[in-house]
């Protein structure tokens, strides 16, 4: 799947696109396909996120979204090393899920 | 410590509230990304994995009580609880949000500090030795050089947007604590045969994707044309340095590809025909800088520590460094406690730390480019107490200079530009190495991680170097040996093939094993490195 991605203008906050506004959880990241450099262009106009780009993923059986690049999937969830800063900082197994 | 005059305060609270006007126009939208980087990246404000990251300038890594606890504020304020200490005596914090910036620049400016050239291809901050107006060993303070090329690159109009970010450092002793020779500029205050007081320059040097040591260009500029020759060096770089590739726009391309001689003989046309021009600042400015950093009162006491407490004995053997007077010492406080983060500390922690210095040194406080910190001056009367504060903290690891007082950048854990994580395996080389007992039998031995070929974690002068890439989108590590930032400057050698996360680890303890067995004597690893070479490394790697 094709899937947008992004900073919050505001905050800076890394969120992800849904298909109908922007979520901070990438599982919410809907496939964006062929209309993702449109939409990139228009909500990036309408400063509603700040440097988009477009990333591949795969939606996982259980529904989940895993960015194929780690890079992405440390955005996804927040620094390996504070877990207490990520978006899961009450589980265990979701530094392994960047790995 | 410098204290800004009427112009230097104008001056920046004016940019915080041009900033305050720029980010508001982008956050309208009359400001595109596109215009809007280059200005907030002019204020130190980048855009990372997970925020925008603000880096303060902190010059040549001294400052005070009162900015050492805004700083402290600032993080719990704005941030998220935590600072981070950089490789450029700098602190970033990594959770600030673009509508709260201007506000916490406002913050900063009351306590004389900025976040002004920390980014661009301007004059970064000017680095020092972090030992420097206490060492022993110095030959004069350097600070008040530091100023005065601080006060001649803040806004200069010509080095304003120059081929690439530029950095310089100045020193005053043999021994190089602050890695000069790896700096586009490194300055040496030098005293000549006749006993004046001036300075031998290097240019060329730097870190990167391509690592230079940067060779003397001139051994003895007189004081009074300092500034005029630093200038020459720019002008030449600035009209020749390369601007059609960002990766060969560093000046230590410049002077590899004209050649050192080629270089010195224009830096040197310019300087004769700057010298007419009198762009020289007066040395009365000199002279109205130095009290700014006289002595303070020092005070006759004990010479001794009570050494009947091990831990203590080991922490003040450790992190503790001669003064020149020799009632005190200059305390490090360490920011890598086991497991932990290299160069992070709290709010807490910050303003302990602030506290502390105000309490048994002066103060004064300076950060290393280790990314650790130093009280300067403290009394060795108040040593035990002093660690007795920094224990309760976590901030007392007797550990400088050891493996596991490692650099390491911020990686791929938070930095938009790294390949690979730096942290964990600093975490994890810390722990190892504490646990088994070996840090001890090492004895001297500086790693250095980056996890990208920018190099920001110093890999290139590590006696070990650590370099995270990208591998098919899977980490990958390689190994170096021989590198060293000190006055001994060398670059290290990569062993061969990379590694994987777990299997760096095991190489760092493999190489540690090839030394502990090869070693004679009092070598530290990187003098038994230059006696075998990489050879016996390679054989216990790679067999």
């Amino acid at each position: 799947m094709r899937v947008l991605t992004g900073n919050d203008l505001k905050t800076g906050d890394v969120i992800w696109w849904t298909g109908t506004s922007w979520s901070r959880h990438v599982d919410d990241a809907a496939d964006a396909g062929e209309t993702a450099e449109q939409v990139l262009a228009a909500e990036e106009a309408a400063l509603r996120v700040n440097v988009p780009y477009v990333i591949d993923a795969i939606r996982e059986a259980d529904g989940s979204v895993r960015p194929a690049h780690i890079k992405d999937r440390i955005r996804a969830l927040g620094p390996t090393v504070r877990q207490d800063l990520t978006l899961k900082p009450k589980d265990p197994e979701a530094i392994d899920w960047v790995i | 410590m410098y204290k800004y005059d009427s112009y230097d305060q104008a001056m920046v609270d004016a940019r915080v509230e041009e900033f305050r006007d720029q980010a508001r126009r982008r956050l309208e939208g009359s400001l595109s990304e596109d215009e809007f980087k280059p200005l907030r990246l002019m204020n130190g404000l980048y855009l990372q994995l997970h925020a925008y990251m603000l880096r303060v300038a902190i010059p040549y890594g001294t400052l005070n009580s009162e900015q050492m606890s805004v700083l402290g504020d600032i993080a719990d304020k704005y941030d998220r609880g935590y600072g981070h200490f950089t490789t450029r005596q700098n602190l970033q914090y990594n959770w600030i949000k673009l509508e709260d910036t201007a506000d916490i620049l406002a913050d900063l400016a009351k306590v004389e500090m900025h976040a002004i050239q920390t980014s661009g291809n301007c004059i970064r901050n000017i680095s020092s030795d972090h030992f420097a107006g206490a060492s022993h060993d110095e030959l004069v303070d350097p600070r008040p050089y530091a100023e005065l090329m601080r006060q001649w690159s803040s806004f200069h109009p010509e080095f304003t947007y120059l081929p690439r970010k530029f950095k310089i450092c100045v020193i005053a002793s043999e021994k190089d604590r602050a890695a000069m020779r790896l700096h586009d500029i490194g300055v040496q205050i030098v005293k000549n045969d006749e006993g004046e007081i001036g300075a031998r320059f290097y240019a060329g040097g730097g870190m990167g994707r391509t690592p230079m040591i940067a060779p003397m260009i001139r051994d003895f500029v007189p004081l009074d044309q300092l500034i005029t020759y630093a200038e020459a060096c720019l002008r030449v770089y600035n009209r020749y340095g390369r601007r059609d590739n960002k990766y060969k726009a560093r000046i230590k391309i410049l002077v590899h590809e004209l050649g050192r001689d080629e270089y010195v003989r224009q830096v040197e046309e310019e300087f004769a025909h700057m010298l007419e021009q009198g762009v020289e600042p007066p040395l009365e400015e000199i002279a109205r800088i130095k009290p700014f950093f006289a002595d303070p009162a020092f005070e006759d006491g004990p010479k001794q520590v009570d050494r009947s407490d091990p831990d203590f004995a080991l922490w003040v053997d450790r992190n503790t460094h001669r003064h020149k007077h020799d009632s005190y010492v200059s305390a490090v406080i360490s920011l890598k406690p086991v497991g932990g983060i290299p160069g992070d500390a709290t709010g807490d922690q910050i303003r302990l730390m602030a506290k502390l210095a105000k309490q048994y040194s002066f103060d004064e406080l300076r950060i290393m480019h280790t990314q650790n910190v130093v009280l300067p001056h403290v009394k060795i009367g108040d040593l035990h107490a002093l660690w007795t504060q920094l224990e309760a903290a976590d901030l007392g690891s007797p550990n400088l200079d050891t493996i596991e007082d490692m650099i390491a950048c911020p990686g791929l854990d938070y930095c938009a530009l790294a390949n690979a994580r730096s942290i964990p395996l600093a975490q994890r080389i810390s722990e190892r190495f504490d646990a088994s007992g070996k840090t001890e039998k090492l004895g001297e031995l500086k790693l250095k991680i980056s996890g990208c070929i920018n190099a920001c974690g110093h890999h290139h002068a590590g006696h070990i170097g650590i370099l995270g890439v990208d591998k098919k989108g899977l980490e990958n590590y390689q190994l170096s040996l021989g590198g060293s930032e000190a006055e001994d400057t060398s670059l290290a050698k990569i062993t061969g093939p990379g590694f994987t996360e777990d299997g760096v680890i095991e190489a760092v303890d493999t190489v540690t094993d090839v030394y502990l067995d090869q070693r004679t004597g009092e070598e530290r690893f990187l003098d038994t490195y230059r006696r075998i070479g990489m050879a016996p490394f390679k054989e216990a790697l790679y067999g």
